[in-house]
């Protein structure tokens, strides 16, 4: 988009060099006090006729009408978007911002059509007419009865170098504004533009006012006076507000910290789940874990390819799809092998890694070995802006809270539904369950293609995260064996708080350690870990502990 | 009499014996008797290719000595068949000296290429062949010592044990691709020129590596089938079959598990040692969790719980892996994964249980 403003600009003088020609004669001409209308209308097409000295003139008092045009008017003037047609009767147009703009009538804001089909001569602006302009829109937006626009604007007042004219407005508007937070930016404006002042005195207020901001801009601006300033107690009032910022700013550090070890978490979570749910309920080692991550991810990509127009609905309906695919493949696995291999852990996970060796080179025969890409609806992209140096991705905030939703309905599942009941009851004593009629290879089948399901959802979630390829499912899989390690395995809280501590541990050891080296401790910590709890945080009690 | 004793019972260990005695006589003379010319004649490459078969071998061996026979599945054994590696790999980087690329006598050239300046301490020392020797056993003994004591003083067993190596493995791949830890990185270690002043590649050289392979290879076989046979390997057996029952007998079942995972780490150390003059590389690849779960497998193919079956293994699997890629490349996986399918289903006591029942009755009562 910011591209698109100087394209529109150079797009505007190649097409019309006629304007200059045109109004230069103008200028010299006429200088005489012309009596101005009172009407929006008149006003604005009046602009059309005038010099520069008298469009100064018009566009103040189009600004001091405060119709609810204005607005557009002055921003498409100073964008150079304003123009004439030049048909009769004439119109007064503004040219949208789009790559291929369409044009409007500034007056009535009816629809013209394509700009490229009509002859527009634009209304020409001067650098001071720009200047002008600047203000007079700051002072609209800043009044303007809209909070999104007033903070927008204060927000880009920031950046900005405050002229001395704007400031006394500033202060005026800081006394009606309702809203807080535009109140609080308004008050860094000012305090901004305070540190120009002749008056030490006032530099040092306005500089104590600045403490604790967290603007880039702030924190630039008083390195600069903490080191420069010529007056001393300003240097030392600013050393003090930064000081106060940078711990602020170790504060949101740490919380962005805290995040991204929650995300990790939950992606671990995600995996981790279908994991506890095999290796705890049903004792089976399932190396192809992983894989059936891989299946669900890829079955992402190839909804996506099936439905390429809605991203979001795609990705949506491939929760089920994925869930579906992942959960028909583990009953296969289930039925074809894992089922001869019980009481045989240690040749379950030899024969399932086999699986995940198949399942690997398949996807690579299949869908080539390189990874596929999986673009993210518009709804998950961008990110939450808490403050000026902490703000969440959605991609991530909704891959937590949607990881948690699974982890909630999984426990559901468990304690209130007849199958988790049965579930349990196999997982706790075989024989006795199938002594009072619970089919016990029926639920075995069950439990491993909700597993194994789960894990299908898994992949959705992760082909928004990273690239989906062969070896997704192999390099999350160690991680989310220790997982089940760490929490102990059966036991979905163990999992929950095995999975988010994971994280969060990777995350806050990997800025002083680098990534790789934060894994290698990680793994030390877990091997020390289960010297302590051999059977995990929350191991399973009971006769079932020691079978 | 030692001997005569303990391959009485053993028909297949006499085998492998007078197979690899049959080796150690007829390659030499094939490759550097017979004229190259002659239909006869075996090439560099082939002997190359059985002394790798060889070295597979001695480390199916070393896993199949705690996995037949102490019960505990390590899937991380390609650690210390690694370190064995890299300690070996090491001597032969410090005999290069100044014949590397940047003709740096007292750096090898990936440390001149990083900007080092010095030899990193753990790399003294190394220059000695004894030493380079010494370290081929203690390092990986040492780190089995420490892991072992640290896994079984905590009765982690089973597939936790099982995950937990994998996991060591893993972590020992991703710290040795790291430059930092001053073993060539991703590159590792290789361009090696000569070992114990024989220049590496010279027939003659490779022959007598492979020679030490076999020795070594027979050596190992008599030394386990010494140890199987033994009071310790009894005890062994017994925590194997009944672990709690051997505990609550008296017997320290920790330190037995110990030794015999030291032992066995020593192997396997020893394994990779004399794989890497033969390759003329080792890089941290050797450490990937694959790697380790497909020594594993031999052991699995050719019959757990008995030494020759192990062997066996080794050599059928690692021959159709040679055979494979180079004729179905995309389809070794598929027949990887397959074979870990159908031997744990269909052939729980692997390609020697197929061959001889007396295989099975030795695994119950040995």
């Amino acid at each position: 988009m910011r591209l698109l403003i100087p394209c529109l600009l150079l797009l505007n003088l190649l097409a019309q060099p006629a304007w200059a020609e045109e109004t230069l004669p103008l200028e010299e001409s006429e200088t005489a006090t012309v009596v101005l209308p009172t009407d929006f209308g008149d006003l604005v097409t009046a602009l059309v006729e005038a010099d520069f000295e008298q469009r100064r003139e018009i566009v103040n008092h189009l600004a001091i009408l405060s119709d609810h045009r204005s607005l557009s008017v002055l921003s498409a003037m100073l964008e150079s978007r304003l123009g004439r047609t030049s048909d009769t009767p004439m119109r007064i147009v503004i040219v949208s911002k789009d790559q291929d703009p369409d044009a409007s009538d500034a007056l009535t804001g009816e629809s013209l059509g394509k700009a490229s089909a009509l002859t527009i001569d634009s209304i020409a602006v001067n650098n001071s007419l720009r200047g002008e302009l600047r203000t007079l829109l700051a002072r609209l937006q800043l009044n303007a009865p809209d909070t999104a626009i007033r903070l927008a604007a204060a927000k880009q007042l920031i950046s900005d170098d405050v002229d001395t004219e704007i400031l006394p407005l500033l202060q005026e508007r800081l006394k009606t504004e309702p809203d807080s937070k535009v109140k609080a930016t308004l008050t860094t404006v000012i305090a901004m533009a305070g540190t120009a002042n002749e008056d030490p005195a006032v530099r040092s207020t306005a500089v104590q006012n600045l403490s604790g901001e967290l603007y880039p801009e702030v924190r630039a601006k008083l390195e600069e006076l903490a080191t420069n300033d010529i007056a001393v107690e300003v240097q030392s009032v600013a050393k003090a507000a930064l000081a106060s910022i940078v711990s602020k700013i170790t504060f949101y550090r740490f919380m962005e910290n805290l995040f991204f070890g929650l995300s990790l978490g939950s992606v671990l979570l995600l995996a981790a789940i279908g994991l506890s749910i095999t290796f705890g309920v049903m004792g089976v080692i399932n190396m192809a874990h992983g894989e059936l991550i891989m299946l669900g991810a890829y079955t992402t990509y190839v909804m996506q390819q099936l439905i390429p127009n809605h991203i979001g609905a795609s990705l949506v309906l491939s929760i089920p799809a994925a869930m579906l695919v992942a959960a028909l493949a583990g009953i296969v696995i289930e039925r074809g092998v894992i089922r001869f291999l019980y009481g045989r852990p240690l040749e379950t996970l030899l024969a399932t890694f086999g699986i995940s060796l198949i399942l690997q080179q398949l996807v690579r025969t299949i869908f080539s070995p390189l990874n596929r890409q999986v673009s993210s609806p518009s709804w998950m992209s961008g990110s939450l802006e808490i403050n000026p140096v902490w703000s969440l991705t959605y991609n991530r905030l909704i891959i937590l809270i949607f990881a948690l939703v699974v982890f909630f309905l999984m426990t559901l599942i468990f304690k209130h539904t007849t199958l988790g009941l049965k579930l349990r009851a196999v997982a706790q004593n075989r024989a006795m369950a199938r002594a009072v009629g619970v089919r016990a290879d029926w639920v075995d089948v069950l439990t491993f293609g909700l597993g194994s399901g789960i894990a299908g959802v898994a992949g959705v979630a992760l082909s928004q995260l990273t690239n989906v390829g062969p070896n997704l499912g192999q390099s999350y899989i160690i991680d989310s064996f220790m997982v089940v390690v760490l929490g102990g395995a059966g036991n979905l809280w163990g999992t929950l708080v095995g999975a988010l501590s994971l994280g969060i541990l990777n995350k806050f050891l990997e800025p002083y350690a680098g990534a790789v080296l934060a894994k290698i401790l990680v793994l030390v910590f877990i091997i020390l870990f289960i010297q302590k709890r051999p059977r995990g945080l929350f191991p399973q009690k009971g006769r079932a502990a020691e079978a | 009499m030692l001997i005569q004793r303990l391959f009485l019972s053993d028909r297949g260990g006499m085998v492998v014996l007078g197979l690899l005695a049959l080796l150690a006589i007829a390659v030499p003379i094939l490759t550097l008797a017979v004229p190259e010319g002659s239909a006869l004649h075996m090439s560099t490459y082939t002997v190359t290719l059985l002394g790798k078969f060889l070295c597979y071998a001695l480390l199916a061996l070393s896993l199949d000595m705690i996995w037949g026979y102490g019960g505990i599945l390590s899937l991380g054994h390609g650690v210390f068949f690694g370190l064995g590696g890299y300690c070996m790999g090491m001597y032969l980087m410090r005999q290069i000296g100044k014949r590397g690329v940047y003709g740096n006598a007292d750096l090898p050239d990936f440390m001149v290429f990083l900007n080092w300046s010095e030899l990193p301490w753990y790399w003294a020392g190394f220059d000695s062949f004894p030493f380079a020797l010494l370290m081929v056993v203690l390092a990986p003994g040492a780190l089995a010592l420490v892991f072992g004591w640290l896994a079984f003083r905590s009765r982690v067993t089973g597939v936790y044990l099982s995950i937990i190596t994998q996991a060591l493995t893993y972590a020992l791949m991703l710290a040795f691709f790291r430059n930092e830890m001053g073993f060539g990185g991703n590159n590792g270690l290789t361009d090696f020129k000569d070992i114990l002043g024989f220049p590496i590649t010279a027939d003659s050289t490779r022959v007598g590596i492979f020679l030490t392979t076999v020795l070594a290879l027979a050596a190992a076989y008599v030394a386990c089938r010494f140890v199987t046979a033994s009071r310790f390997g009894r005890v062994v057996m017994a925590i194997r079959d009944a672990e709690s029952r051997a505990r609550f007998c008296g017997y320290q079942v920790e330190s037995y598990k110990l030794w015999l995972f030291v032992f066995s780490a020593v192997l396997a150390g020893l394994s990779g040692a004399l794989f890497v003059p033969q390759v003329g590389i080792i890089n941290p690849g050797e450490f990937s969790p694959l790697n380790s779960i497909e020594q594993v497998i031999w052991v699995a193919v050719g019959g757990r719980g008995t030494l020759y079956g192990a062997v066996v293994g080794a050599f059928a699997v690692n021959y159709t892996k040679t055979w494979f890629t180079s004729a179905y490349p995309e389809a070794w996986l598929f027949a990887l994964g397959t074979l870990f399918v159908l031997v744990t289903i269909l052939l729980p006591k692997g390609l020697v249980g197929l061959l001889s029942r007396r295989a099975t009755d030795e695994v119950k009562n040995p």
